[in-house]
Order: C-alpha cells, then sequence, then structure tokens
C-alpha cells in the first residue's frame, strides 16, 4: 500500500513533470526527456515479465511490431494510428500467445526460454527486412505526412504535445506496474519463479500466469514501439527490433534495477544520457563507441552489481532483511521485498 | 510450355536445393557443435558465438586481402586468434560468475556480443566486405554446386570428426566428457577443472573460427553478419536439445533443408521464417528436443 507521504511524494513530483515544458521550452532537452520517457515505458514493459525471472529476448520483436504495423496501415491502407496502434497491439500479443504457450506448456525455461525468444526477435527483424517492398528494409520507412487531421494522424510537431503523450503512456506504464505488484498474480509469479513445481502443487496455474504476464509484457511493448515511431517519424529495423534492441531493454532494466517501480526509468535515464554524451563527445564518429560502452558495463554490471544502481543503492539504505531469498541474487530475478 | 517440362525443371531446382541444403547443413551442424559443446561441458550459452564467427570472418579478411596471404595459410592463424578469444572469453566473462545464477552468465555473454558488434563497427566499419576469392561453380547434369559450399561441407565434416577423435581419444577428451557427465566428482578425482573449462572454450571458439573459414567464402562479412545465422544456431541447439550432440547433427541439417527450399521459393530470409514457424510446431509436439524421449 502506498502510504499518505508517498503519495504526496509521487503527487508533487507529477506535477512537476507535467509543469516542466511550459516552464522549460528549450527543444533539444525535451528530445531527450520525450526519448526517455518512451524508452522509459518500454524498459518497464519489459521488466513486468523480467522480474519473475522470465528473461525475454523477444522484446525487440514486439516493438518492431508495434513500431512497423502502425506505420504500413497509416501509409499503405490510410488507417489511423487510432485504429493501427490497436491492431499493432493484438498482433504482438497474438506471436506472443504463438510463441509463449509452447514454452510455458512445455516447461521450456531458463537457457531454452531465452534463446528461443532470441531467435523470435532475430526473425521478426529478418522479416521486417524480407519484406522491402513493403517496409523499405534496413533502410528504414517514414509514415506518410498528415495532409489532413493532425489529432486524427497522431502526428504533432510541437515538442510539448509530445512530452506530455510521452508523459502519460510513461505514468501509465508505472501504474499497470504497481497494480501487477499488488495483485495475486505476482505472489503466483513469485512462487513460480522461485519453484514451478512447488507452484503448481499449491495450486497456482502455472501455464495461465506466466502467459498473462507475457501478453500483458508484449502488448504494452508493442504500445512503446508504436509511440516511438509516431515521434520520430522514422524508424529502422535496427532502432526498434531486433537482438540488439532486446539486449538493450535488459541492459537498462538492469543497471537501473528491477527491484523498484523506477528502476527500468532509473535505467534509461542512464543509458540514454551516456548513449547523448558519447554521441556529443565523438561527433559523427560515435557509431558504434556508444554500443561498446553499454556492452563493456553491462558485463561489468553482472559480474560486480547484479541488482542495478537504484536496486544496490536502496538495499543499502534499507536494513538487512535475514536471509535473502535465493532468486533476488539474480540480476532479473529480483522480486520487491515485502514493505 | 508443357506440365511435363515444367515439372522436369522443378525436379532438377528441387533437387539442387536438397543438395545445397545438405551443403549448408554442414556449416550449420558446425555452429551447433560448438555452442553444444561449451553448454555440454561447462553449462553456458554463449549468445555472442556468431560474433565471434564474425570476428574471423574480419580475421580472414585481413589476412588474405590485408597482407595478402593466401587463403590456405589464414585458415590456421584464424582458427587460432578464434580459439584465443574463445579462452579470453571464458577467463575474463564465464570464469567470474561460474557460481552466479545461470541467467546472469548468459546476460554477460548479451553484454560481449554488443562489444564485438560495435567493435567491429568502430575498427572496421558497416561496410560490406568479401575477400574477393571467387570459386568455381561446379556442373553437374543440369544443377549447378558452388565449389565454396562443396569445400565448406567438407572441411566441416573434418572438423566435427576431429572433434569426435579428440573427446574419444585422448586424456583431455575424456576428462571433458567425464566433467560434463558430472563437474562436481571430477574435481575430486584431480582432473583440473579450470583448466579443462579453458581448453574447451578455446576448442568452441577453433570451431567458430573454422566456422568463419568457411562462410566468408560464401558471405560478405560486416559488423551484423552474425545475426544472419546466430538465431538460427540457437534454434537448432535448443531443437536438438542443448549439450546433444547428435540431436543437434540432425537437427542442423533439418533447418538447413527448410531454409534452403523455403529459399526455393522466394528469398532466403522467409527460409528463416518458415524455420522459426516449423521450431514452433516442433515445440508442441517434442517439447524436450527432437532426439528426447516421449514420457
Amino acid at each position: 500500500m502506498i502510504g499518505q507521504g508517498r503519495l504526496a511524494a509521487w503527487a508533487v513530483g507529477l506535477a512537476a513533470l507535467v509543469a516542466l515544458p511550459f516552464l522549460y521550452r528549450d527543444p533539444y532537452h525535451l528530445h531527450i526527456l520525450v526519448l526517455i520517457l518512451i524508452w522509459s515505458f518500454a524498459y518497464t514493459s519489459w521488466s513486468m515479465m523480467g522480474r519473475f525471472g522470465l528473461v525475454s529476448l523477444g522484446h525487440g520483436g514486439f516493438m518492431g511490431i508495434g513500431a512497423y504495423v502502425t506505420a504500413l496501415l497509416w501509409n499503405h491502407l490510410g488507417w489511423s494510428p487510432w485504429i493501427g496502434i490497436p491492431i499493432s497491439m493484438v498482433a504482438a500479443g497474438a506471436l506472443a500467445l504463438i510463441v509463449g504457450y509452447p514454452c510455458f506448456r512445455f516447461r521450456i525455461t531458463g537457457h531454452y526460454f531465452v534463446l528461443v525468444t532470441l531467435a523470435l526477435s532475430g526473425i521478426v527483424l529478418q522479416v521486417i527486412t524480407a519484406t522491402r517492398d513493403y517496409t523499405g528494409g534496413s533502410l528504414g520507412y517514414t509514415p506518410n505526412r498528415a495532409s489532413g487531421n493532425k489529432l486524427l494522424a497522431l502526428q504533432f510537431d510541437d515538442k510539448t504535445t509530445w512530452y506530455l503523450i510521452a508523459l502519460g503512456v510513461w505514468l501509465f506504464g508505472i501504474v499497470v506496474w504497481h497494480w501487477v505488484d499488488r495483485s495475486m498474480a505476482r505472489y503466483a509469479l513469485e512462487a513460480i519463479s522461485e519453484d514451478e513445481d512447488a507452484a503448481a502443487a499449491a495450486g497456482v496455474d502455472v501455464t495461465a500466469e506466466k502467459l498473462k504476464i507475457t501478453l500483458l509484457s508484449a502488448v504494452m511493448t508493442a504500445l512503446a514501439g508504436a509511440i516511438y515511431c509516431q515521434y520520430q517519424m522514422f524508424i529502422t529495423p535496427d532502432t526498434v527490433s531486433g537482438i540488439a534492441v532486446s539486449l538493450q531493454m535488459v541492459f537498462a532494466a538492469i543497471v537501473g534495477g528491477l527491484f523498484v517501480s523506477l528502476g527500468p526509468t532509473f535505467g534509461a535515464v542512464i543509458t540514454i544520457l551516456l548513449a547523448e554524451t558519447l554521441r556529443i563527445g565523438f561527433g559523427t564518429k560515435a557509431v558504434g563507441w556508444d554500443n561498446l560502452v553499454y556492452g563493456v558495463l553491462l558485463v561489468l554490471f553482472i559480474i560486480f552489481l547484479p541488482k542495478g544502481i537504484l536496486g544496490s543503492l536502496l538495499d543499502r539504505l534499507k536494513p538487512q532483511r535475514k536471509v535473502p531469498r535465493a532468486h533476488e541474487q539474480e540480476a532479473v530475478q529480483i522480486a520487491r521485498p515485502g514493505t | 510450355m508443357g506440365m511435363q517440362a515444367f515439372l522436369d525443371i522443378f525436379d532438377i531446382y528441387l533437387l539442387e536445393a536438397v543438395i545445397n541444403g545438405i551443403l549448408l547443413g554442414g556449416v550449420l551442424a558446425l555452429l551447433a557443435l560448438g555452442l553444444n559443446l561449451i553448454f555440454g561441458v561447462i553449462d553456458v550459452t554463449w549468445i555472442c558465438y556468431a560474433e565471434l564467427v564474425m570476428i574471423g570472418m574480419y580475421a580472414m579478411y585481413f589476412i588474405v586481402q590485408y597482407y595478402g596471404l593466401s587463403y590456405f595459410i589464414a585458415a590456421p592463424f584464424t582458427i587460432l586468434l578464434v580459439a584465443i578469444l574463445g579462452a579470453a572469453l571464458h577467463y575474463l566473462v564465464i570464469a567470474p560468475l561460474l557460481t552466479a545464477p545461470p541467467i546472469n552468465q548468459l546476460l554477460a555473454t548479451g553484454g560481449v556480443l554488443f562489444v564485438l558488434q560495435s567493435f567491429a563497427t568502430v575498427a572496421f566499419g558497416i561496410d560490406f566486405r568479401n575477400l574477393g576469392i571467387r570459386l568455381p561453380v561446379l556442373a553437374f547434369g543440369d544443377m549447378n554446386f558452388s565449389y565454396a559450399r562443396l569445400l565448406s561441407f567438407l572441411a566441416a565434416l573434418v572438423g566435427m570428426v576431429a572433434v569426435y577423435l579428440f573427446m574419444t581419444r585422448t586424456f583431455t577428451g575424456t576428462a571433458i566428457r567425464a566433467i560434463s557427465q558430472d563437474r562436481q566428482i571430477m574435481a575430486l578425482m584431480g582432473v583440473d577443472t579450470k583448466r579443462m573449462y579453458l581448453i574447451t572454450s578455446a576448442l568452441g571458439g577453433a570451431l567458430a573460427g573454422l566456422a568463419a573459414c568457411l562462410l566468408v567464402l560464401q558471405y560478405d562479412v560486416h559488423p551484423f553478419v552474425g545475426l544472419s545465422f546466430g538465431p538460427i544456431t540457437f534454434l537448432i541447439c535448443v531443437l536438438g536439445g542443448l549439450g546433444n550432440f547428435i540431436g543437434g547433427f540432425i537437427a542442423a541439417f533439418v533447418f538447413a533443408e527448410i531454409i534452403s527450399l523455403g529459399g526455393l521459393f522466394s528469398d532466403l530470409e522467409w527460409g528463416y521464417v518458415l524455420a522459426f514457424a516449423f521450431f514452433i510446431v516442433m515445440m508442441f509436439i517434442r517439447p524436450a528436443g527432437l532426439l528426447a524421449r516421449r514420457r
């Protein structure tokens, strides 16, 4: 339960975030903030299942579907993103069910699950590249500029509007995170992540619980992809899909810490600021350097700080619990300690 | 054109695709063998395995194109280099994480994937490069096969037989197999597991290096080339059962046929999509792997 004090802190923080674009209008900084909010939402979506030990490297695929389906429906059929985004979310959800059901039903876990989802994001990238007649292949794809109603086309020119949209979507992600956190599903999923057989014996429907959280996570990730596409108005297979994007999600979530609802957001702030700093520092020679630093940091984090920055900080601040449960020592299988 | 003539041509193409599938299967089996070896012995999945192959392909490119050495001198150097890379990967990344949860090890190799890809981007740029060696095409009846594929297939077979002999005929190989059966007890019996892990990692790297020497004959090298055959290698290993050498071998040829026959009807990418669809179906039928006994 959220206490009075924390509720007040959230309210003040939110009011400040909403007021920000009206007080501060530097377009570059607003752009960075919008990117941080959209990616935070994507990382939060990933961590919804990641925190229960369901390490998916297929989320690049779901994000790609969200972005490309929305843009393709707009360009080829003239369907507004207001219709296209729900369709893309359904498509990503369907794919999640098709891949998730056999995995969960037949107990494909651990290494196997990671490799299957890894292949999934690779395949989505291949499909986008293969259908280059429609998607532009690896050269990228641009949604057509709207001639009429901007709202209907979900295309806005000013950064303030986009900032508020991204803020709303991000907040929605945080709310869903807390909703899951306080639901019965959380206890079921934590039980599953500790011992599937014991959970099943205790009456938890393992397959159904895993499918539900996977579906939710995939659908939200597709929404993140679609919003990213509408904001940037240019997508390439590499920026919204594939193994690299999936790994980027895992990396940010681990750096921030899956411990707390704001962990993935914290991860997004750190990774995007890092990437921007490197980009400005190296200039046009930055291609590759940011990912090189990412990769080295990811390895170092997993070896030395598997709970993430925010997670480790909170650990220091809180009095140590007696015995850490086994799954809390893992980089991604970290549940929130009882509060 | 009559129906009969159409069928004749179709059959020739079909046969050609089937044989090309077998030739492709050799290299895929080699990749799967390397990954399975690492998994079977050390219980780690290197998701950066295809990126090691990519580095090997660059090594071949530079030794042959830049230093002007012959292909057959470059190959042993490349195999040695990637073997050292494999051992270094184990020493620097996996060894500190040996007692950590398996998922941490796997994600750490994901970090290495990032590092290798971006290292290649920074060092070599994103241009597509090729060896510039054009091997002749072998005409057999009405069918055409490239020598590159034939050579790759044979070399892959030789590589696999060599690994088999090493694993069954030498003391080190026997010790490695013993470790894969029981990790704890072998240390008590006086086998230096750390050393065995390093040797296995180097061997896995060497197989990636050999695959690089063969793939560079057929494909252009660029920093993201690993993404074209990495996912398929993972699917092969999962379908064959991780750590199961024979399962991986059979699955490699099954997948190669699907890719080759799928590519007959359209682009190669669609072959991959078909392979993935097949994989999903197989998970329903044989969830524990191709060779698992039905419960």
